[in-house]
This record gives structure tokens, sequence and C-alpha cells, in this order.
């Protein structure tokens, strides 16, 4: 009997989540930082706050890159409850790339306020914490003729975890278009050192806290999941496709409850000037 | 006996300048002074050009918003501001010149393209093409603040018969369809893609999707495509460069890089279109079923248009 060959079609490659081609993307970013920085604004330095996580790790290497090392000041903000790890995997990139680094601790700043306050819970100290270090970032890159160069992700922007007005406000972000598992793949690429791809990722607010024990789910898994749902796949086409259904409504729940953090502040529209609504320019004009 | 007519008469080879620029947004007398000083290296560093293709949006940059109002231009104003572009950077050199641009047309608004005829202290508009396929999806925003254009015309060059497609316009199949139909030898595609698709092998997957309808264009039609893209970030959104000349067999002649103002230096020869031609006489082929195509009922053409 005639036997034909088959071929099947897979939807194996879905569940993998977001790929990225880091030389690729490391091309394109470089290029966006120098237009954005140099050729739009004529600022030729850069102010990152290193954290010891991947975000910021990537994020001042990609700006070592676009601008020369000589032109990133980088700065390590803990508070005191913070990780000593954090300090000291902050001090690898800053090692590595032989950028400018300079510790200012934020604890003074944060315990100036919360004295007022003491019984702030963690959410509401640790916004506190957030919103110090970018008023620090800011005013150093007053000082030094810089941008700050935000370093959040596509995967947090999405599930909203982050504090808005405070990680969210540096006027470029080379990374806000990246899932967080893209930007391990492109630390990779550049070479950050595994101490800082290997760790669990940690806003480091609170003691022995994670990012995924937070959103309770793994990114890799909310990575899949986001790439998809933002084609516009259903819940029901998600599971279907193989996701686990408590993932998906985990994701959807977070997606769906902060889109207002990814929008500027809504304003009163009561004439039809109004700014962003009818007179609208771009953010480059 | 009268001497035969000539028959054999060799096309002229003809020599084409793509300029991938990257404008500084909204400065426009600015951004065409930089085109005039790239305008003065095409003839001094090399044969002059024939034929001088700019992007769309080559002098004001792409994503305009509601500034397009404030900057768009008639007609008649921006042939003459580029006319002497050329004469101010190139002198009397000849030239032809296709550039997008946004028009102003008594109050009515279009993304736009022009070809403009340029030589001995005259500048003379061939033909201004208005954009049809406004995207307006996603990042694109463009049926927000102009109106379409209604019609593809074809017209003449020293290289041959051409026609005008602008970005989105290349890519409805019926759009370079219509223009071979009618004779264009060479299609001219000015552009502002913005780069999207990172997981690809060395190039945004929007950048090989762009070769893969411009290559299909050259090698259905059997015309040469010119295609002219703009270049630069636009509050983060990079547009992809990747200025080409596409040959009649669909090969790629000569492409430019995605990243960074450049010229692109490629020749049209119109015996390589008409070798292609007879080679894969699809063109041939259409005509001839095209009234079958277009005459069909279940079309969703207004009625008294058939």
């Amino acid at each position: 009997m005639k036997q034909f060959v088959e071929v099947t079609a897979s939807l194996d490659g879905v569940l993998h989540g977001p790929r990225i081609n880091g030389e690729l993307a490391t091309r394109w970013l470089v290029a966006f930082l120098r237009d954005e920085l140099i050729a739009r604004r004529k600022i030729r330095r850069a102010v990152v706050g290193l954290s010891g996580g991947i975000d910021s790790a990537v994020t001042a290497y990609l700006c070592a890159r676009a601008l020369g090392p000589e032109n990133v000041y980088t700065f390590r903000m803990p508070y005191r409850s913070s990780s000593p790890a954090s300090l000291s995997d902050a001090q690898l990139v800053v090692d590595a790339l032989g950028i400018h680094s300079r510790t200012i601790e934020i604890t003074g700043a944060v315990e100036g306020y919360l004295q007022f306050e003491p019984d702030a819970d963690a959410r509401r100290r640790g916004n506190v914490m957030a919103r110090t270090r970018m008023l620090v970032l800011f005013d150093q890159s007053a000082k030094l003729d810089a941008l700050p160069v935000g370093t959040g992700n596509k995967t947090e922007r999405l599930l909203g975890y982050f504090t808005w007005h405070a990680d969210d406000t540096p006027p470029v972000n080379p990374l806000g278009d990246l899932f967080k598992t893209q930007v391990w793949d492109l630390a990779r690429y550049l070479g950050v050192p595994e101490a800082l791809i290997a760790k669990a990722p940690s806003a480091d607010l609170e003691a022995n806290q994670t990012d995924e024990g937070d959103l309770g789910i793994t990114y890799a898994q909310a990575d899949a999941i986001l790439a998809q749902m933002l084609l516009g796949y259903s819940d029901a086409q998600l599971v279907e496709r193989g996701f686990d259904e408590r993932d998906v409504a985990t994701v959807r729940r977070r997606v769906d409850s902060t889109h207002w953090k990814r929008h500027l502040p809504t304003t009163a529209m009561l004439t039809n000037t109004a700014i962003n609504e009818f007179y609208l320019r771009p953010v480059d004009f | 006996m009268e001497p035969p007519v000539n028959v054999t008469e060799t096309p002229r080879v003809g020599n084409v300048c793509i300029v991938q620029v990257q404008p500084a947004k909204g400065r426009y007398t600015e951004n065409l002074e930089s085109i005039s000083e790239t305008f003065s290296q095409l003839v001094t560093e090399s044969t002059p050009p024939d034929m001088v293709v700019l992007p769309e949006a080559a002098t004001t940059g792409y994503f305009l918003e509601g500034a397009v109002y404030d900057l768009a231009l008639p007609a008649q104003r921006f042939a003459a501001d580029l006319a002497r572009a050329w004469e101010d950077g190139a002198g009397d050199s000849p030239v032809e010149l296709c550039s997008g641009f946004f028009e102003n047309d008594g109050g009515t608004y279009y993304n736009s393209a022009i070809y403009l005829r340029v030589g001995g202290g005259k500048h003379e508009i061939v033909h201004v093409h208005r954009k049809m396929f406004l995207p307006t999806y996603g990042v694109f925003d463009e049926e927000r603040f102009l109106s379409r254009g209604r019609h593809l015309s074809v017209f003449e060059t020293r290289l041959g018969r051409a026609a005008m497609l602008i970005c989105e316009d290349s890519w409805h199949a019926i759009m370079p369809t219509i223009a071979a139909v009618k004779g264009a030898r060479i299609i001219i595609i000015p552009s502002a893609s913005p780069g999207r698709g990172i997981e690809g092998d060395g190039e945004l997957t929007s950048i090989t999707r762009w070769r893969e309808v411009l290559r299909a264009i050259a090698a259905e039609h059997g015309v040469y495509v010119l295609y002219a893209g703009l270049t630069g970030f636009e509050g983060g959104k990079g547009m992809t460069g990747s200025s080409s000349v596409i040959d009649p067999w669909g090969r790629v002649q000569v492409e430019g890089p995605d990243i960074g103002e450049c010229v692109v230096r490629g020749f049209i020869d119109p015996r390589e279109g008409d070798l292609a031609r007879a080679s894969l006489p699809l063109l041939g082929d259409l005509n001839a079923v095209l009234p079958d195509l277009i005459l069909d009922e279940e079309l969703p053409l207004p009625k008294g248009r058939q």
C-alpha cells in the first residue's frame, strides 16, 4: 500500500515565548539611543540607576556602546534594608564597562518623610523609595547635563509591576518593548556578568522579595502568554493552545487592571484644543 | 525605396540615485539644505544621475500628527523649493527628481510624491501622486489627518514610463498591477517604514517583508522598482532605510543599509525589462485576462462603473 510522508503543524513555537536576535536588537537600540540623545536632544551623557538587576545592567551596557563608557554615569541608591548583593552585582557592571559610578544612600531622604508615616505598609514604603531614587536621577542629570535613561521592560510595564511616575519617568527607554526573557537573552549577547543573569529578579524593596513571587507566575510563562495575548488571542484560545488556565487569568487580570499606569494622567477635556486630544504634536517635533 | 524603419534603436541606459535621508523633525528649510548638499555630491563624485529619488516625507519627517497642517505645501511651492535645492547643490546638470512631501491643496491635505523635471534654470512638474492607501492602524494614523488620493497615473520619464506608489500603496498587489497594465516600466516607491520584528536573522522582519514585496512586484511585471526608505528614529520608531533598486527579474541590484543616511546608485536598462517580460510573459497574460477579472459581477464595484 502506498504510504505518504506526513508533515504536521505544531504550536510548540508559540509556547516557547518571544525570541530575540541579540546582535540585531543591540544594533537598533544603540541607534535609538544615539538618535534620541545626541541627534535630537544634543545630549551626550546618560544617567542610569544601577540596581544590581538585569534591566539596569543591560541598559548600562547599551548606553556604553551608544555613547562611550566615559559618558555613562551610574548611581547605586541603596536603602538601609537593600541587599548587599545588589551593590556588589552593580559593581560588577561598573567594573566590566569602565563607566562612572557613585553610591548615594537614600535612607535619610526616605526616612525624612516616612518618620511622619510610621504605619506605612511595604507597598507604600517601596513606592517612596522608588520615587526618591527617581528624584536623585533627575537631579543628577541636571547637574551632569545628562539625560536619565529608563530601564523598565515590557513585561513589568504590562503587568503594572512598577511604581507609577517613578520607574517609568525617564524620557527615553530602550528596553520598554522587550519582554523580560528577551532582556535576559540580550544580556547574554552583551556579555553581562553571569551573576546578574542567574539570580532571581527582585525589586529589593523588602528582604527575600522576588518578582516572580510577587507576581505569582514565572517570567517565562508570563512572557509566552503576553506575547500571544497582545496579538488579540482570547483567554479561551490561549488555554486551547496549551497555556495553563490560572496563569492566563493571572496575566489577564494584571494587564486589565493596570492600563492607567501606561498612560499620562487623565485630563478633563473641556475645549476643542485639548492637549493630546485635539492639539496633537509628536514628542520629537 | 524608403529606408526601413529603425526598430532596433538601443534604449538609453540611465543612472538613478536614491538619497536615503534622516530629516530633522519639522525643520523643512534645514532638511532641504542638507538634501542640497547631497545633490552636490551626486554630480561631483560620479556620473550625474538621470533620476534622483527621495523617501516619503523626506523634508519633514513622517510622524507629524497635527503639525502636518503647519508643514504641508502646495505642490508648486514644493517643486520650486526642491528644484532650487538641486540647482544650489548640483548647478545646471539636468535631472528628474522624485520626492515625498505633505501637500496642501487649498486646505485639503495629502501624503504625496512629486516627479519633477529640472534643467536650464527651469523646472516642470511631471506628475503628483497622492497616496491612496493611508495606513490607519496600530502605530499609523494617516487618515486622521490626511485625505486619500483617488487616482493612479503613469507618466513619462527620460528612462521610460513610470508610476509612483507611496509606501502602503505598494503592499496592495493591485496597485503595481494597474501601473504595469498602464504601461509603467519603472515603479518608484518613496516610503517611511517604522521597523519591527527582532527575532529575525540579521535584519528586522519588516525589512525582509518589504524586500519580498518589492521583488515580487518587479518579477511579476518585469519592471524596475526604485525604493527610497526614510531612515532614523522618530520618537522611538526607527525607520528602516534599505533603499534599493530591484531589476525586472526581481533581483536586488543594489540596497543601502537600514540605519543611516546614504546614497544608493543604480541603473536602469530598458532592455532588461524586455528580456524579463519575454522570459516570463505574465503581464501579457494579465492583459488578456484582465477584462474578465474586472468585469466580474461578483466584484463590489459601484453600479455604472463597470
